[in-house]
This record gives structure tokens, sequence and C-alpha cells, in this order.
């Protein structure tokens, strides 16, 4: 009996529409949220997370009903952020069918948000995003979406997150997302030994190997990538059955 | 036969309204002592803190008619923290009385493992159930939460281990309880589902 180690694509959504940013582009159109949500569902993903990545207020507001349409076509737990701000926008997301809220800008404002939501909703359902960058032999914290540094030592932020009721961690390494040179292990391994919740680790995932260091190297309860799964060139199938092969807990059963 | 969903204000009502209208299943949903009263199949469905729930089962004059309810042989499916709420207390909420149809007491996850305890895991079977019928033994549920049952306390008919062995099936006459979500399990959790809606038509 082992806890399986979780696979969790990622839908990036601005204004009703999965996206992917680009280099030099912007932001390309990947299809409707709801419509991957389902592909992800019957493939055996483990869990989904929906980000609002919206920069307009009109975008923002049609993100609860992205989470609903999303939620109606899963069986599968959901995980909604982006943006939230407030304990009422959390319930908000939560009500809209989403089973765990996500946090980082705000909370690194008002950490008493995590607090909040943790004593209404339950740890389990407050999960801490986490991006950071490396900065010499440690990490920091960074807030709106990568912008701005907030000088908080990422492993410190983490252990403030989690003592104040967060339940989980979504650990994103800006250096390495969108590079495709796979998951910072380091990092992923730092911060999990830190904290006594689940780390989800993202940023760089591009290869089946990739997956296989961050639940072994990086120690990572659960993986998280977007592009590779949008793009059908990994299926989540093949790549469970790569990691059951190599000795990796994961779930093969439906 | 209608499932009656009780309603306190908070948890995941509409995913497991969700999941069990999937498998034709009528429900509704009670908020009120009347709606639980006259109930034929009850689902008490939570997620969060033992307090919230216990408080909001108590504003809304729930907890009697749900002991009622028990006493008189109605189905009742706990999910979650459902389970838990029908011992007699948790140590997530000292002082707070649960709806008691088991004498113990719920317990903190220890420290020596991840908590919450979140994710897929797998159950040891203990005795023949019901409500996995059907299920393949390495089958996979879907846990969320850092309080537990211990195996030992109830009836308990699939135990799960996370640091320690702890209730993730129970089934004694009327009552059934899982730790697990069975409405976020996929494919397996919608089996437990079917085979509760079955047991009680």
């Amino acid at each position: 009996m082992t806890l399986a180690r979780r696979i969790i694509p990622c839908l990036d959504v601005d204004a009703g529409r999965v996206v992917k940013g680009i280099e030099f582009e912007g932001l390309r159109d990947m299809g409707d949220p709801a419509e991957l949500a389902a592909r992800y569902n019957r493939e055996g993903a483990d869990e989904l997370v929906v980000l609002d990545i919206s920069a307009s207020h009109q975008g923002r507001s049609t993100f609860l009903d992205t989470i609903c349409r999303v939620a109606e076509q899963l069986n599968i737990p959901l995980t909604a952020g982006g943006g939230i701000r407030k304990m009422e926008e959390g319930r908000a997301v939560l009500l809209a069918g989403a089973d765990k809220v996500t946090v980082n800008t705000a909370a690194v404002q008002r950490p008493e948000l995590i607090s909040e939501l943790s004593q209404q909703f339950g740890a389990q359902a407050v999960v801490l995003s986490l991006d950071v960058k490396r900065k010499g032999d440690s990490w920091e914290a960074y807030t709106r979406g990568g912008r701005d540094a907030t000088g908080l030592d990422a492993a410190e932020w983490a252990a403030e997150a989690v003592s104040r009721g967060a339940g989980e961690i979504l650990l994103t390494s800006i250096d390495r997302d969108g590079t495709c040179s796979g998951f910072d292990c380091e990092l992923t391994a730092k911060i999990a030994a830190t904290v006594s919740v689940p780390v989800i680790a993202s940023g760089g995932a591009n290869s089946f190997d990739d997956f296989f260091d961050v639940f072994t190297k990086g120690r990572a309860d659960a993986a998280l990538a977007a592009s590779i799964f949008h793009m059908e060139t990994q299926s989540i199938s093949a790549m469970k059955k790569f990691l059951a092969d190599r000795g990796v807990p994961v779930r093969l059963n439906r | 036969m209608k499932i009656a969903i009780v309603d306190y204000g908070a948890g995941n009502l509409p995913s497991v309204e969700r999941a069990l209208r999937k498998l034709g299943a009528e429900t509704e949903r009670a908020a009120e002592p009347k709606q639980v009263a006259s109930a034929k199949v009850i689902v008490l469905p939570g997620v969060g803190h033992f307090a919230a729930f216990v408080a909001g089962l108590r504003e809304r004059n729930l907890t009697e008619s749900l002991r009622d309810a028990h006493d008189s042989g109605v189905p009742i499916l706990g999910i979650c923290l459902g389970l838990q709420a029908m011992f007699a207390s948790s140590e997530e909420a000292p002082g707070e009385s649960g709806l008691g149809f088991f004498p113990d007491e719920v317990r903190a996850l220890p420290t020596n493992v991840k908590s919450p305890h979140i994710g897929w895991n797998q159950v040891r079977r203990v005795h023949e159930s019901r409500l996995l019928r059907g299920i393949p033994e390495d089958a996979y549920f879907y846990f969320a939460h850092s309080y537990a049952a211990p195996a030992s306390a109830a009836p308990t008919v699939a135990a799960c281990d996370h640091g320690v062995s702890f209730a993730a099936v129970i089934e004694q006459k009327n009552l059934r309880a899982v730790q697990f979500h069975p409405e976020k399990s996929g494919e397996t959790g919608a089996l437990v589902l079917r085979n509760f809606v079955e047991s009680v038509q």
C-alpha cells in the first residue's frame, strides 16, 4: 500500500480559453478548458489545476464560469486559483466546483489570508503557489506571475505558509519554466524536506525522465506540467506506465 | 429512491450531487430537520473543520434528526469529514461532540508522515465489504484529510496506512462511511457510490 505520486496537467486560462505563453509571440490558443479537462480525466490524470492568468478584469469575470464548466467534466480533484486576494474570492472558487484554491501574491502581502482560508475550508483545500528563482545557494519567492521579487527566502516562506495552514505547496521554478530542461530537482528536494505537507513540482517538464527524476531525486509528491500534455506529444497513461516500470508508485487503474 | 444529501452550510455538495446523478440516482439537499426526518437514504458529505461541521449541523437542528434517522435504521453514507462526524469526538475540536454513532475519538495523523494525507492511496480489506464489491484489491482512492479514525475504533472493513492504520471504509448495519472521496476517485469511486445506491434500493 503506497500513496501514489500524482501527475497533474495544468490549464492556464485567459478569458475562457486555455493558452500557452510563447516567447516573443505572446499567448497561443490551446483549446477549450472543458474539452481538455475531459480528455485528461479520461487519460488518467490524478488531478487538474486551472490557473487564471487573465490580465484584464473582463477575463477574470469568466473564470468562475470556466471552473464550473471544467468541474462538470471531472471525477478527479480540481485545484483553481490565480489572482485570489480575499477569502470571499476563495469561497467563490470552491463553490464553483474547485476542491482546492491556490494563493500566491495576496498571501505574501497578507499571510493571514492563508489562515483564514484554512480555518474556513480546511488545510486540504489551501495550496500555496510558490514561484521561485535561484539566488546564490538558495531560492527567492516571487509574486505577480514571476514579475516581483519579494525578498523572502522560498524555504522560509513555505514553512510559514504551512504553519498558517497551507495544506500543499505548488512549487514553480521560474528559471526552468518554459525551458524544457527538466524540473529543478534540487529545489524540489529542498522544499520537500523543509515542509510537512505534499509538494507539487512545476516548471521545465519535457520528458518522462524528467518526471522520474523529480519523483526520485526531487522527492516530489506530485508533478505538474502544461504544454507537453496539451500538445499530445506525451500521453499521461504512457508516462504512468513508464514510471511504474521503474518502480515509482502511480495509479494505473482508473 | 431519492437520496437526501445533508447540507450543513459548507462542504462539497455539488460534486457529490453530480456523481450520484450520473448514476441515475435522484437527490435532494436536506438543510432542514424535517427533510432529514423523512429521508429514506442519507448521504453526509463533508470537507473542512470538524468544529465547523458539527456547529453547522447544530445550528440547523440537524444533529438530533440524524441521530433519530440512524436509530430507525435509515441507511447513511458518511464521506470524509462525514465519516469523522459519526464518531463521538475529534482531536481537531476538543470539547465538541460528534454524532456519536461510534464511541471513539478521531485523531490527528502522526507527525512522521506528510499531513494532510493528500492523494491516491490503496486500502487493505479486513472484512467482506458491500461498498467495495467488484473493485480490484489494488485500486486507488483519493484521500484529502489530516485526521482519521483509528482502524480499531470502528467496524472497519477496509483500512489504509499513512503513518498509522486508519478506517478507510466502515460498514455496520445501516451505517456506511468512507474516509476517501468517492466523488473524486474516478471510475473506482463511481463504483463505490453505485454499490451504495444499489444496496439501499
